[in-house]
């Protein structure tokens, strides 16, 4: 029977949970091929080496190995190198990736031959016995040095110095000459390792008589890959199947297209067997993109009051030694962002990328706003500092007012809404800003060893990615739509095929949520399918907190698209005009004679049977919508970190954690705030904890969970949760995004806290991650720069 | 190659396996029971996280030969005839789950941790919980949904 309960705004439970909670999940590690061979890979344990020799003989004469390749021996299987779909600039300089190396190492990590064996053992057993004649070469990994090309890591491109985009520049420039105040600081980024719990795995099953291939990976993005490996290794995209199945996380780590995936395939092919590959941790800290790595100048200007009148920025990234599927692309997308909330007449924002011999960087939870956040709210506080002013206030009386309608920015991009302030003064109203002012000001004044901090973080995002013509004018080579097909079954139920592909993020239950107020069943009638691209042929994946603002407003029109086919055949066949028709719970009925209805379910079997259809109406009520956003989702917020930094030690222990988001329309509370806290724990990682450390030959020092600090639940408080609603104009739903919000927000607003804390005593800056070590050295005298 | 014969989750399983097969290679691999998660390589993550007689274990850092003749509880053994068990229903209700991953080896290290202290605070369970990594939820549901499982029952049994 159809139903008229809504479900849109409530918080129901997962539908995704029963298997996550039962050990039936379907992990990549978790499925097998008949007959499938493993694959273990051999890395440079250099950062940077040539090759002279590799001698697989002793490998290959291991029990069970099936066969060693090199390089060069798998060079004929390549169609072309790993993707690489951002060349950002007409004269970007393209540093080529291909699945192994052949010539020389160029980051510790690197592939240089794979080994195949009947079991993981074995595989990883021979792996270990190939021998690689190594000539070590200088190796380098310091930004600034790299960019001097004393060691150039990439002789056919002659220098490290690859890419520099320029943004263009808004507004009046001469501000920064004539303003009463300009506030001048450099920040580090260091690079972090995105430690999804799930590592990468892989498996490639061929059906060799027909030349089909599947690959099922650990990846958030299944048609991308599609696309990208048929090019790389040589297989017509119709005759490749991309399944990601259950996926233990991503956080843009797992936004890729990796040279293991490529080989599992060419090796699938050359051996007419599955081939199967699982990262081990210590691989993934090597093997999988980093984030972050970078290093910024910038330049705020202001009033005597603290009103912000322009930003200006020069940024340093770190490319590492390859690009991945979008590297030089990270900084650009943060380029467009550095203007914050704030009303600005004046915008610039440059960066340049240079590799060096680390780890390939690409998309961490955040991509580039985090960056930008960071340098805005820090450089905000500077700012207070100098003017002598109370940081809320500074940053109160330079938002851009309310506004619900889109409005161009500085940086030239459509806004399209935002309530700064409301959502400011909510954050220190809850916060109980006064109170903590008065705490922090008794502690002061009686000298406490432990002293309090109070941080601040307004930010807005750009997410929803993304309009595809500004895509194609960013010269990058996908486009941003995404798609949604339901279908009405005859039994009475539905099913949704849609083009994101979840991995924690919870599509499943709010596209469920979202149909079920159309179509009049509950959402545990319908069944949502996705991450197969044989079963949701149409899409464009999970990143860059595109999911429910683009991939839910195609959702969105498909039902339009359902609605519109059942009015017309609910009209035929209670002899209505369709005009004569209301429509709720899923219900067709005529207008004053409620008894004459019909029910989306009644339809769907009617359109199904087309025993009697109306004429030129097909068969079947179903519908598929293609939604390409006509502009970006710009989420927004404040965030309010009250910390307490021990005077003797230098430990930092957070109190009190308040975030105040607005995502527009919120489908689901529960999922929306769990997506916040788990945005806001990476971020206050990222401020206080994590950090890859190179030592000076290209070794990772920080190679395992034992010394890269991912933060268990003793380090993390709970957290404070409110939000305002400002419905965006891009979409119908006013949806706006909220999986990244939490991780842009939260590192200035920790660090800003800790810095608070101690600028009493004079400390005005400290380099993330804020450890003990450099709190303690800052109140000593040293800087509370590099540890 | 060694003997390893183990009652899991109530039902004695037997095989030979090589002497430096890992536990929770041997439930994954051995027994078929892909419930039990590995996410790292240095006992760090405790997403292998399984009862053996009773007491919560990190599977990788244990040997399957030293679980000859014992007990060894998994995710699968949890919820019985049906019925999810009391924390399997806490994290529900609590959204105490984003990708699932840790999720296994969090309610085994839950349930170990409520029989041994049925009713503790927060800032107990977060220590309690210091073996076991999460990069989707930021602990702030898990810890929720814990709480709510001591609320629910006493002496939740493992």
């Amino acid at each position: 029977m159809a139903i008229t309960e809504k479900y849109v705004g409530r918080s129901i439970l997962r539908k995704e949970d029963p298997e996550l909670l039962t050990g039936q999940a379907r992990y990549t590690e978790n499925l097998t091929a008949p007959g499938m061979a493993w694959m273990a890979v051999v890395r440079s344990p250099f950062a940077h080496a040539k090759i002279d020799g590799i001698d697989t003989s002793k490998a290959a004469a291991m029990p069970g190995v099936v066969a060693v390749f090199t390089a060069a021996d798998l060079e004929d299987e390549w169609g072309g190198p790993l993707p690489f779909v951002w060349p950002i600039t007409e004269d970007i300089k393209i540093p080529v990736h291909w699945p192994l190396t052949k010539d020389k190492a160029r980051f510790q990590g690197d592939g240089v031959a794979v080994v195949l064996a009947e079991t993981r053992a074995q595989a990883e057993d021979a792996a270990e016995l190939v021998e690689v004649d190594w000539s070590p070469l200088d190796a380098v990994t310091d930004l600034e040095e790299a960019a001097k090309d004393g060691v150039v890591i990439h002789e056919d491109l002659g220098t490290n110095v690859v890419v520099h985009w320029s943004h263009g520049g808004g507004g009046d420039q001469t501000i920064f000459d004539t303003a009463d105040v300009v506030v001048k600081e450099r920040y580090h980024g260091p690079r972090l390792i995105p430690n999804a719990i799930e590592t990468r795995a892989c498996l490639a099953q061929p059906v060799p008589a027909m030349g089909e291939f599947t690959l099922i990976s650990a990846t958030q993005i299944p048609h991308i890959a599609r696309v990208t490996l048929g090019g790389t290794c040589n297989i017509p995209e119709s005759k490749l199947r991309v399944i990601a199945p259950d996926v233990g996380g991503g956080f843009g780590s797992k936004l890729n297209v990796y040279a293991e995936e490529a080989l599992v395939l060419v090796l699938a092919r050359r051996l007419k067997r599955a081939v199967k590959w699982v990262e081990t941790r210590s691989e993934n800290y090597l093997a999988t993109i980093h984030g972050r790595g970078v290093i910024h100048d910038v330049e705020l200007a202001a009033t005597n009051e603290g009103k912000i009148i322009g930003i200006r920025v020069k940024e340093l990234a770190d490319m590492g030694a390859y690009y991945q599927l979008l590297t030089p692309g990270i900084p650009e997308l943060g380029g467009w962002v550095y203007m914050g909330p704030y009303d600005m007449q004046a915008y610039w924002y440059e960066f340049t990328g240079i590799v060096t011999n680390a780890t390939p960087t690409d998309a961490y939870r955040g991509a580039g706003r985090p960056e930008a956040t960071y340098v805005l709210e820090r450089a905000v506080d500077a700012l207070a500092r100098k003017v002598g002013k109370d940081p809320a206030e500074v940053r109160r009386i330079s938002f851009v007012p309310k506004f619900l309608e889109a409005r161009t920015a500085i940086s030239g991009l459509n806004v399209d809404s935002g309530a700064y302030e409301e959502t400011f003064d909510k954050a220190l109203e809850i916060a109980g800003y006064h109170d903590l002012r008065k705490e922090q000001q008794r502690r002061r004044e009686q000298g406490d060893l432990k002293q309090l901090g109070i941080g601040l973080s307004s930010y807005i995002e750009m997410c929803g990615l993304a309009p595809s013509n500004i895509l194609g004018a960013l010269r990058y080579a996908a486009g941003g739509w995404d798609a949604c097909t339901v279908q009405c079954l005859p039994d009475g139920k539905a099913v949704l095929k849609i083009g994101t592909s979840p991995h924690g993020q919870s599509h499943v239950t709010t596209w469920a949520q979202i149909a079920a107020d159309t179509l009049g069943i509950t959402p545990d009638d319908i069944e949502v399918l996705h991450g197969d691209t044989s079963v949701a042929p149409l899409g464009m994946d999970t990143y860059g907190s595109r999911s429910v603002s683009v991939g839910a407003t195609a959702l969105h029109f498909a039902l339009e698209k359902i609605k519109d086919k059942a009015r017309t055949l609910a009209a035929h066949e209670l002899e209505a005009s369709e005009d004569d028709l209301e429509f709720d719970g899923g219900t067709f009925s005529v207008k004053g004679a409620p008894d004459k209805a019909r029910t989306i379910a009644d339809l769907a079997v009617s359109a199904w049977h087309a025993h009697s259809l109306p004429p030129g109406m097909e068969p079947n009520l179903e519908a598929t919508a293609v939604w390409d956003p006509p502009n970006f989702t710009w989420p927004g917020g404040t965030h309010l970190c009250v910390v307490e930094v021990d005077t003797e030690t230098g430990k930092t222990d957070i109190l009190k954690y308040v975030a105040v988001d607005d995502c527009g329309t919120v489908i689901n509370p529960m999922i929306v705030e769990g997506q916040v806290h788990g945005g806001v724990a990476q971020g206050i990682a990222e401020a206080l904890y994590e950090e890859a450390i190179y030592d000076d030959q290209g070794n990772l020092m920080t190679s395992s969970m034992t010394q890269y600090l991912v933060p268990s639940a003793t380090e993390m408080p709970s957290f404070v949760i409110d939000r305002t609603e400002t419905p965006s104009t891009t979409n119908p739903l006013g949806v706006k995004g909220i999986g990244e919000a939490g991780t842009i927000a939260s590192p200035p607003a920790v660090v800003n806290a800790v810095i608070d804390a101690l600028a009493h005593l004079g400390v005005t800056h400290l380099e993330k991650p804020v450890t003990p070590e450099r709190v303690w050295r800052a109140l000593h005298g040293t800087n509370g720069g590099a540890a | 190659m060694t003997n390893v014969s183990v009652t899991v989750n109530g039902v004695a399983r037997e095989a030979e396996v090589e002497p430096r097969t890992l536990l929770v290679y041997f439930l994954r691999e051995t027994l078929g029971l892909t419930g039990t998660n590995v996410g790292c390589d240095t006992s760090s993550c405790g997403s292998c996280t399984v009862l053996v007689d009773g007491e919560s274990v990190k599977s990788c850092t244990m040997l399957a030969a030293q679980a000859d003749g014992r007990q060894v509880t998994t995710i699968e053994g949890l919820a019985t005839d049906g019925q999810l068990h009391p924390i399997q229903e806490a994290f529900h209700r609590n959204h105490g789950l984003q990708c699932g991953f840790c999720t296994p080896g969090m309610i085994m290290a839950a349930a170990s941790y409520l029989e041994e202290n049925p009713a503790p605070t927060e800032e107990q369970v977060r220590e309690a919980l210091e073996g076991n990594l999460c990069r989707c939820t930021g602990y702030h549901n898990i810890v929720k949904s814990i709480l709510d499982a001591a609320s629910q029952t006493s002496g939740v049994k493992g």
